[in-house]
């Protein structure tokens, strides 16, 4: 008899499920003690997730991943503090403002320039890096530990290829630290678009076309697989491994939701290639289309024209021309 | 579950929130007007509201009466008139009434004047006067590609302060300590939008004369190109001056999908490149040179000592059009529609008196 509990119909988790306390599979023992923190169920956890909080297995490169990422974190935040002047009500106020910036076009790629003068922000960068590339490897091992696929750490490196693109490989490229993106909220979002400006519009760049393709790909996947799964979650359907062993009547009902709204549809199993693969191909195109600007090609929209991909409009100006060739001598 | 009271408490954070950083929202109702081919979202938005704020705000001053040109000239009449000796008697009293209502409507003839002697040179606000209508003068007849016909008196600017209050200086605050670096940008800047972008942009722009084209010419690096994201983010700075200054958008002057393209830009880009020159001329050759001129009172130079100089929003203030497009030519074409006749040069001679007056409701710039 199916069982129709309200709590299913709701949007937000309803029930919590608790076990009792677990510590997890046993380590060899010198591994034992890299795994810490003596575990405690807690209701607001449970609300979005496992109620249960710990153990974290921290070991080595998970310790010295945090340690990294305490000192650029540190960096950052102390630069934006050094910015106005130690003034802790204006680094309040102006925090969205504040950023580290990268060292300026007149350093060129030199490795340490003065601190004051962008020394800081390579610094905070490889310790950034450094923190991220350890947890990169700890997540990694993790996965081999507990005899899992390594699809969380590859996808994870397809970020940290972005990353590393952004902040290092393209200014490596362009002999530039002055092409890297500072750190901090609005002025990376400054960079954003003045890169954009810069090289002729990226919007017609083919790796950010698919990059955005992907992206927002990622977000249609992603809402209509949890849809999906909710949706019939009444039937059972969030047991998903269950149901990938044992096809019920959640996934039936599922498949032929889609079946019948668009003529096909994903499975149990492949829906989540989907996700994943969207997921990866998001920054790895966006990688590939940032790695190609202002090395391969210095305007997009005129690359565009080249190519074709430009859609025309009518001269709707004619009177106007570049006022330098126009006024003679006046610059 | 009742939703409500979070909600509720969300959003007020939210709005305590952007009252405490000070955030600029334009509310609805918004008027947008289409100037670009369709398809490519060329609309200029205004907020009606602030329109409406503007035009009760930007209304051209009457004059006080219609100037007779006939007559003895002001210079066999006046002593010590170089620059205005050309007009009328009738046109330089005219002229003379106005200046005061447009520049020291309190403290009246003695801004300028010693009133015991109005021939004297004593005050130094009657050399920086002087100067001023040469200038006023220089706009009319040298730059018609971006004043027009409509042309500019000193109202354009002072609206009744004698210090206008729409300008820009050096502005280093908040001073970093010796090892933050936040390379002149990162904070709330006052000149450019209330942006994270470079704080001093104007500088090299209206000032100084550096390249603000930063795009490349060809598809593929030629090696000709050679700004980086970092100069993108200057010449940003200076189109946000202009874009808060004029009250309008980027697409009122550019097609986005290629801001440099010129084929594509409306007729307006061609006046705001005039309008760039114009006043980085009037920086450099008028207001700059008059600094020594200036008490050191906190209310006259900026913070670092400089001149406080023209931006794109000293005439436009918030308007595409300063006054929303009303000539007050005139009425004052002998006095400020053309050059005077003879070149006479200012002398720029520093420690002249000041006027005695009030700083009271003055903007202190300095500290």
């Amino acid at each position: 008899m199916l069982n129709f509990r309200p709590e299913y119909q709701n949007i937000f988790t309803a029930i919590q499920v608790r076990g009792h306390l677990e510590e997890g599979m046993p380590l060899p023992d010198n591994d034992e003690r890299s795994r810490v923190g003596k575990p405690y169920h807690n209701y607001w956890a449970g609300k979005i997730g496992n109620a249960q909080i710990g153990p974290i297995y921290l070991g080595f490169l998970g310790s010295l991943a945090l340690v990294c990422g305490l000192i650029a974190f540190l960096i950052i935040g102390l630069n934006m503090l050094a910015s106005v002047g130690w003034s802790p009500i204006q680094f309040v106020r102006q925090l969205f403002w504040l950023a580290l910036e990268p060292p300026g076009p007149e350093w060129g790629f030199k490795i340490i320039p003065p601190l004051n003068e962008g020394g800081w922000w390579i610094i905070a960068g490889f310790f950034l890096t450094a923190s991220v590339l350890l947890w990169w490897v700890r997540t990694y091992r993790r996965a081999v530990a507990l005899g899992l696929g390594t699809h969380v750490p590859w996808a994870f490196a397809s970020a940290i290829f972005l990353f590393l693109v952004l902040g290092f490989i393209r200014p490596l490229l362009m002999g530039s630290w002055a092409e890297a993106v500072p750190f901090g909220i609005f002025p990376h979002l400054d960079w954003t678009a003045s890169f954009s400006i810069r090289y002729g519009n990226l919007y017609y760049n083919p790796f950010h076309c698919l990059s955005i393709v992907f992206l927002y790909g990622s977000v249609l996947l992603f809402a209509m697989h949890g849809a999906t799964i909710l949706a019939v979650s009444r039937y059972g359907g969030e047991r998903e491994l269950e149901q990938i062993f044992d096809r019920g009547t959640a996934t039936e009902r599922a498949a032929l939701f889609w079946r019948w709204t668009m003529g096909f549809n994903a499975t149990m199993e492949s829906v989540h290639r989907w996700a994943w693969w969207f997921a990866v191909l998001t920054t790895l195109t966006g990688g590939i289309g940032i790695l190609l600007t202002g090395t391969v090609v210095d305007n997009w929209y005129l690359w565009g024209i080249k190519h074709g991909i430009v859609a025309p409009v009518p001269d709707l100006y004619p009177t106007v021309i570049d006022p330098l060739l126009a006024a003679g001598g006046m610059k | 579950m009742n939703f409500a009271i979070p909600m509720a408490a969300g959003a007020a954070a939210l709005l305590g929130i952007a009252s405490f950083v000070g955030v600029d929202w334009d509310a609805p109702p918004v008027e947008s007007e289409q100037v670009g081919y369709r398809g490519t979202g060329m609309y200029v938005t205004k907020d009606a509201a602030e329109a409406e704020a503007g035009r009760a705000a930007n209304v051209v001053p009457e004059s006080p009466w219609e100037p007779d040109p006939e007559g003895d000239r002001a210079r066999d009449v006046y002593e010590n008139v170089p620059v205005l000796g050309h007009l009328s008697d009738d046109e330089f009293t005219q002229f003379m009434a106005s200046i005061t209502e447009w520049v020291s409507p309190e403290a009246g003839c003695a801004y300028c004047h010693n009133v015991e002697n109005m021939a004297s040179d004593e005050v130094y606000t009657k050399i920086v006067a002087r100067r001023m209508i040469q200038m006023n003068q220089t706009i009319n007849v040298s730059w018609p590609q971006h004043v027009g016909a409509v042309g500019v008196t000193c109202y354009t600017c002072h609206r009744g302060n004698p210090v206008p209050q729409e300008v820009w200086y050096k502005d280093i605050e908040p001073i970093p300590a010796s090892r933050g670096y936040r390379d002149g940008q990162n904070v709330v800047g006052q000149f450019n939008g209330n942006s994270s972008l470079p704080q001093n942009a104007l500088e090299d722009y209206l000032l100084g004369d550096m390249e603000i084209r930063v795009h490349a010419d060809t598809a593929l690096p030629m090696g000709t190109q050679t700004a980086t994201t970092k100069e993108t983010e200057n010449t940003w700075s200076l189109m946000m001056h202009m874009s808060e200054s004029l009250g309008a958008n980027c697409v009122t002057c550019h097609n986005s999908r290629a801001f440099n393209d010129w084929d594509q830009s409306p007729p307006q880009r061609v006046t705001a490149w005039y309008g760039i020159r114009m006043a980085r001329q009037l920086n450099v050759e008028y207001m700059e040179p008059l600094t020594p001129l200036f008490p050191k009172d906190g209310y006259h130079l900026g913070p670092q000592g400089d001149i406080l100089k023209i931006g794109c929003n000293s005439c436009h203030q918030g308007v595409q059009k300063p006054l929303y497009g009303v000539s007050m030519m005139e009425d004052y074409s002998a006095s400020l529609g053309t050059l005077s006749p003879n070149d006479y040069e200012v002398r720029i001679v520093p420690g002249l008196a000041a006027p005695e007056m009030s700083t009271r409701g003055m903007t202190k710039f300095g500290r």
